[in-house]
């Protein structure tokens, strides 16, 4: 009786192809929909952690200027020595790297690009865990020097170089020129829109005198030896400039020391926040999908209640006409819910790699879908069905 | 089924009354009905136009309960049976042939046909043999692959019929069978009652407003607001098995 009553099941659909293609079709859409929205959403996230991560671990940057008013405006820059007083008198510290930033003009030949230019120490590298893909770092003889050497990230080569090896040529920065001693390994975007690799660095020293004309330190990098002192470092650094930069009583810092994890959180709350709003967007669409296949079974709710009549009369118990709908409607709702989930998945792994984001699996939010195609025909299809098989059959038969 | 000293009637009204609605509202369909029908008997069912004849023939098909009195199918009380005991009363025992014919529309003559055998468990190449079969006794041996909306009224009525007798009940109740037919349509069901009747000893009970079709039955029972206002064999009934 089962199998014939599954029989029976396919055969309807089979027979009502609109009206199961419609059914599905809702559901199809507003599936793929959630789970195109979810799992590219998770991909950004998983981006931008990723990205946040290629900064550097146990990483504090130093700049000046207040929490309200941003890094850039407020507060005097450091100096060298405030970056030797860190240096000497903050424990747990692995590496400590100076850093001042100008936006210059790189000629190499008759080809030219405007990039970030920084001087730094090879501290800054370890901070950042960043290796050179080809050539060296600098060695102590040119920090000390200023001798203008560079070393340049991959999108500077790209664009001075093309497939050309960089490695000894000089370039013009301004009104100076260097030679390009190394090559720096690509990391990508840092999650904050600016793209890493489109760079150019030189000793801090050589910097200060042939680009900005001033020692000046605009940033400090600071690496903590181990993930438990970041803390420690962070207030130790406080106290020790404020102390140099004469801010004494409840004045406010202005400067502030912001600690990766902390950037981590806020960028992946916002991501979050997107990921939330996107998948509410296309949970919509679901719900507008659900009622969609509400109007196509309470518009054939007339005959099937006849149908539903028929079956009674001629002796089906109710248990096996509602087996009979109980089938229709899931197998159909579910058919669309995984249809759906297959084309979602589809999009995102299309999507993906297209904005360059990873493709990040959410089995949770498949499970979810799954479960909710199979509500939706359950409530659709399936509980109308069954106000009609309690009915006596024969108010199921003269039902208009 | 009970079985008694006495071999119970087929079917048996005991004071059987049917109410809608309440108070100053209510209807009385049927008001203190007592019948009693025998096994083999060809039966029509007249009256005027809400005299109650269709309610007398839902209750006797159980697709509908009393609101009071007793109700007896070969003894037993279907007032005190389950929904499921009733549906397996139908099934078993009841053929139906609607005046609306009642088939589900997208669905093949030779499916409609089959649908009852699929309730009562009949394998699948015994089920399509006795539906071909009913649909042949009813002249539309040809016609099984057709949905029930490619066929013309009598047709449909024809296909309802094999649906009805294709399970072999006791019973096959007819509300207005031909009352969506022409007169020659008409006949031609009315034979084929009458030959079902008469060589398969199938009890028929049967509703119409036509003399002409009441003709065909051997008894008659009249209905007036209600209650059954004549009941009288018919010697002259037409014969069986005619054109
Ligand atoms: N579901 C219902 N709700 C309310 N009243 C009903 C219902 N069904 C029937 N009636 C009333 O019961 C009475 C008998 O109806 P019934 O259908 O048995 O008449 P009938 O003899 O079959 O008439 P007809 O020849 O027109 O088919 C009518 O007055 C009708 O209005
Ligand atoms: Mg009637």
């Amino acid at each position: 009786m089962f199998v014939e009553t599954l029989l029976l099941a396919f055969r309807e659909i089979r027979r009502n192809v609109m009206r199961s293609a419609l059914t599905m079709l809702g559901i199809m859409i507003g599936v793929a929909a959630v789970i195109a929205m979810v799992t590219l959403g998770g991909g950004a996230k998983q981006k931008v952690s990723n990205d946040i991560s290629s900064l550097g671990k146990n990483l504090l940057m130093v700049m000046p200027g207040t929490h309200q008013t941003g890094p850039s405006s407020g507060g005097a820059p450091f100096k060298n020595e405030d970056v030797q007083a860190i240096k000497r008198s903050i424990d747990g510290i692995q590496a400590v790297a100076p850093m001042s930033t100008s936006s210059v003009r790189a000629v190499y030949g008759n080809t030219n690009w405007t990039t970030t230019v920084s001087g730094t120490t090879n501290a800054y590298f370890g901070a950042r865990q960043w290796a050179v893909e080809k050539g060296r770092f600098f060695d102590e003889a040119e920090e000390r020097s200023g001798r203008t050497v560079c070393i340049i990230g991959t999108t500077v080569r790209d664009n001075l170089f093309g497939q050309q090896d960089p490695i000894g040529a000089r370039i013009r920065l301004g009104t100076g020129s260097c030679e390009v001693i190394g090559l720096l390994q690509s990391k990508g975007s840092s999650g904050f829109g600016n793209n890493q690799d489109d760079t150019v660095i030189m000793p801090l020293f050589a910097f200060q005198r042939r680009i900005s004309g001033v020692d000046d330190v605009s940033m400090i990098f600071i690496s903590a030896r181990s993930e438990g002192s970041i803390d420690k470092v962070k207030a130790a650094t406080e106290a020790l400039l404020r102390q140099r930069r004469h801010i004494v009583g409840g004045k406010e810092d202005d400067f502030q020391v912001q600690d990766m994890r902390e950037i981590a959180s806020l960028v992946e709350s916002t991501t979050t926040l997107l990921t939330a709003f996107l998948g509410a967007v296309a949970a919509i669409s679901l719900l507008v999908g659900g009622i969609g296949i509400m109007n196509i079974m309470l518009v054939s709710v007339t005959e099937r209640t006849r149908e539903i009549g028929i079956r009674l009369a001629i002796g089906a118990y109710e248990r096996e006409v509602l087996l009979q709908f109980l089938v229709e409607a899931g197998s159909l709702s579910l058919a669309g819910g995984v249809v759906g989930i297959l084309i979602g998945l589809t999009i995102s792994a299309f999507v993906a790699p297209m904005v360059g984001i990873p493709f990040v699996l959410n089995l949770w939010i498949i499970g979810v879908a799954f479960v909710f195609s199979a509500a939706v025909g359950v409530v659709f299809g399936y509980f109308p069905a069954r106000n009609a098989a309690r009915l006596d059959p024969i108010a199921a038969l003269r039902y208009e | 089924m009970a079985v008694s000293a006495v071999s119970p009637a087929l079917i048996e009204f005991r004071q059987v009354a049917k109410v809608y609605g309440h108070g100053e509202n209510a209807v009385h369909a049927l008001d203190g009905v007592d019948l009693v029908i025998n096994d083999g008997e060809f039966v029509a069912i007249m009256g005027p136009s809400g005299s109650g004849k269709s309610t007398c023939m839902n209750i006797i098909g159980c697709l509908d309960t009393p609101t009071s009195g007793q109700y007896l199918f070969r003894g037993v009380d279907v007032g005190s049976l389950t929904r499921d005991q009733r549906a397996l009363l139908r099934r078993n025992h009841l053929g139906f042939v609607f005046q609306g014919f009642n088939l589900l529309k997208r669905t093949t003559a030779l499916e409609n046909v089959e649908l009852p055998l699929i309730y009562r468990g009949v394998p699948r190449a015994a089920r399509h043999a006795r539906a071909q079969e009913a649909l042949e006794a009813v002249g539309l041996g040809d016609r099984g692959g057709h949905t029930a909306s490619e066929l013309s009224g009598g047709q449909q009525q024809r296909v309802a019929i094999a649906r009805a007798i294709a399970s072999d009940p006791a019973v096959i109740l007819a509300d207005e069978p031909t009352g969506n037919l022409d007169s020659h349509r008409s006949q031609e069901i009315m034979e084929l009652l009458a030959r079902l009747n008469h060589d398969r000893g199938i009890t028929v009970v049967m509703v119409t407003h036509e003399p002409d079709m009441a003709l065909y039955a051997r008894r008659s029972v009249s209905f007036r607001d209600g209650k059954i206002s004549s009941d009288q064999n018919q010697p002259g009934h037409a014969p069986a098995g005619g054109a």
